[in-house]
């Protein structure tokens, strides 16, 4: 699972109302390399939130110091498109688990792949 | 008017193949709009016709367009054409000898092809057709090999094979300019690739739903039926990265049985990422996931590009969803998943549509495209039918027949709107979703006219459609 995918997913466990960002609880990491994409990325940036993946980068020791803030005039900052690329698409969530931050239900994360399926009822 | 008579208003000619009929014009009107750019042709348009004629556009279109069809074959710059062989010279002479002095140079080299459709010529006569077009002022050299420019005769002698005329019902003759992407349909074949499943979407249809849905570089497309990802790879060929869903975890996985023939169980490394590194777009993955597309585990604001998929009807692949109800279908006795399996029942196809239409509402961007087909009941069917959403607006519906009381329609939306609280509902009192209420409604309805002497048979071509 990439950053990305973790950036708009939410919880949709019955009843609650704070589900996002999920929590990452991470057991193997990964960091391919891809080639840069500054257009993707720009145009991606202000679709996201922004503080859930500076959060998300650093549950997985990733944090490449983005601000807490996003920066104005993006675009045209090579070396922040690229930490966010990196961040974005090159960190890879292996095993490990996604977490409901308000009823605590797990969501496994295997072979890079989350499962989002409910029991009945929940 | 000389205002109208500059480059800009140079005519062209499309040459179609003839499958997939129906799909053509979505496409091409699809690839245009990538670029802002009107479909016009003249009042004698016929849809069916191998050969289209397009005002209004100039030569950088349509390369555009024939760099992304798998519908057109060629283009041509059209420089004249008419009912008839002296129609053709008439309106030849008359096309602007400036327009055509730049392809016709002396230290240029050419050659000329004749293309016949619906009838064969033997070499002799193609030469004579050659032969009769001396009047235009060619001046280089013939290059049969590796021509500098390709001039071409086309011929159209109709569309029936049983009543081929002896004289061509219409003929164009024009500069080539750019050949479509035909080639993609062989060299993207499901035969060869890595990971497949029974209802991978053949790779034509698969580039013309990328193309109806307008995906192009650097868009983020999801496809929430993703099964074996047929529709992620056509969408990252043109650039887009690509994610999906899919609440079948073997599928998603890449484990469990194998769909090709002499090959009992799937390999290690089939799976979705896998087709896409085999094509060369590993790059464009983002992710796949074990989920219910009738749950919202996207966050509210999170958009999408596009959002193109085959949802399954229940003909060959069940239709679920998560949840407890009286007919629970049991978990497949070779899940190797987590300890526990979520209790799948039946998801109703009406619902399946309404869900789509809801989260496509939803979650794509304003002018962004959903593309998916519709299974139909033929004897019943009425546009009335189709389903409708107040935020996305119909673009095009096209038909795929599957048997003579069965076919699946393509259907392209636009949103055109962000959703409004009063529009959440809106769906649910429409009556157009009777056709699909009930689970199985159309499952029963596809087996319902078969009877017992032609069933197997039917059965069997079902299941080899695609």
């Amino acid at each position: 699972m990439k950053l990305l995918t973790h950036n708009m997913l939410t919880s949709h466990v019955k009843g609650v109302t704070k589900g996002y960002p999920l929590i990452i609880k991470a057991t193997e990491v990964k960091v391919n390399e891809l080639d840069f994409n500054a257009q993707f990325v720009s145009r991606m940036i202000p679709k996201l939130e922004w503080p859930a993946l500076v959060q998300a980068a650093e549950w997985l020791g990733q944090s490449q110091e983005l601000p807490d803030t996003l920066i104005p005039d993006y675009e045209n900052d090579e070396e922040f498109l690229r930490k966010v690329h990196r961040v974005l698409l090159e960190v890879e969530v292996i095993e490990g688990c996604l977490q409901c931050p308000e009823s605590g239900r797990e969501f496994p994360i295997s072979k890079g792949v989350p499962n989002m399926l409910l029991n009945e009822g929940e | 008017m000389a205002l109208h008579c500059g480059r800009a208003c140079r005519q062209y000619l499309l040459h179609l193949a003839h499958d997939n009929v129906d799909f053509r014009l979505a496409e091409i009107k699809a690839l245009l709009s990538l670029r802002d750019r009107p479909f016009e042709t003249p009042e004698t348009f016929k849809e069916k016709s191998p050969f289209w004629h397009l005002n209004g556009l100039s030569e950088d279109d349509i390369r555009s367009v024939m760099s992304r069809t798998v519908c057109g074959k060629s283009a041509f710059e059209l420089w004249g054409h008419g009912k008839t062989t002296e129609e053709l010279r008439r309106s030849l002479l008359e096309y602007p000898s400036e327009n055509m002095a730049p392809y016709l140079q002396q230290n240029s080299t050419y050659k000329i092809n004749v293309y016949t459709f619906n009838k064969t010529l033997e070499f002799k006569d193609r030469i004579k057709k050659i032969d009769a077009l001396d009047f235009l002022p060619f001046e280089g050299t013939v290059n049969l090999k590796d021509p500098e420019h390709i001039f071409c005769l086309l011929e159209d002698y109709g569309t029936d094979p049983n009543d081929i005329p002896e004289e061509p019902v219409y003929v164009y003759f024009g500069r080539w300019i750019a050949d479509g992407q035909r080639e993609l349909i062989r060299s993207y074949s499901v035969k060869k690739r890595h990971f497949i499943g029974n209802t991978s979407m053949d790779a034509g249809l698969s580039f013309i739903m990328a193309n109806h849905a307008k995906v192009k570089a650097n868009d983020l497309v999801y496809d929430p039926f993703v099964g074996t990802g047929s529709l992620l790879v056509a969408c990252s060929h043109f650039g887009a990265y690509v994610c999906g869903t899919d609440i079948d975890y073997n599928t998603i996985h890449g484990i469990g049985k194998a769909s090709r023939k002499n090959q009992k169980w799937r390999g290690p490394d089939e799976n979705i990422r896998a087709n896409l590194r085999q094509y060369g777009a590993e790059n464009l993955y983002v992710d796949v996931m074990v989920s219910d597309a009738s749950k919202l585990v996207w966050r509210r604001n999170a958009q999408f590009d596009a959002i193109i998929t085959d949802p399954p009807y229940g003909i060959r692949e069940s239709t679920r969803r998560t949840g407890s109800h009286k007919d629970i279908i049991k978990p497949p006795e070779d899940f190797s998943g987590e300890s526990h399996v979520p209790v799948s029942m039946a998801y109703h196809l009406s619902d399946i549509f309404a869900d789509l239409l809801n989260f496509a509402a939803h979650h794509l961007v304003l002018g962004g495209r959903l593309v998916y087909w519709l299974p139909i009941y033929r004897p019943e069917y009425c546009e009335e039918m189709v389903p409708l959403h107040p935020c996305l607006t119909l673009i095009s519906n096209c038909e795929q027949t599957l048997s003579s009381h069965t076919s699946r329609r393509l259907i392209t939306m636009e949103k055109t709107k962000d959703p409004e609280d009063s529009d959440s509902l809106a769906h649910l009192a429409d009556p157009r979703f009777t056709p699909y209420h009930g689970h199985n409604s159309f499952r029963e309805k596809y087996f319902s006219g078969l009877t017992k002497k032609n069933g197997k048979n039917a059965k069997v071509t079902a299941e080899n459609e695609d």
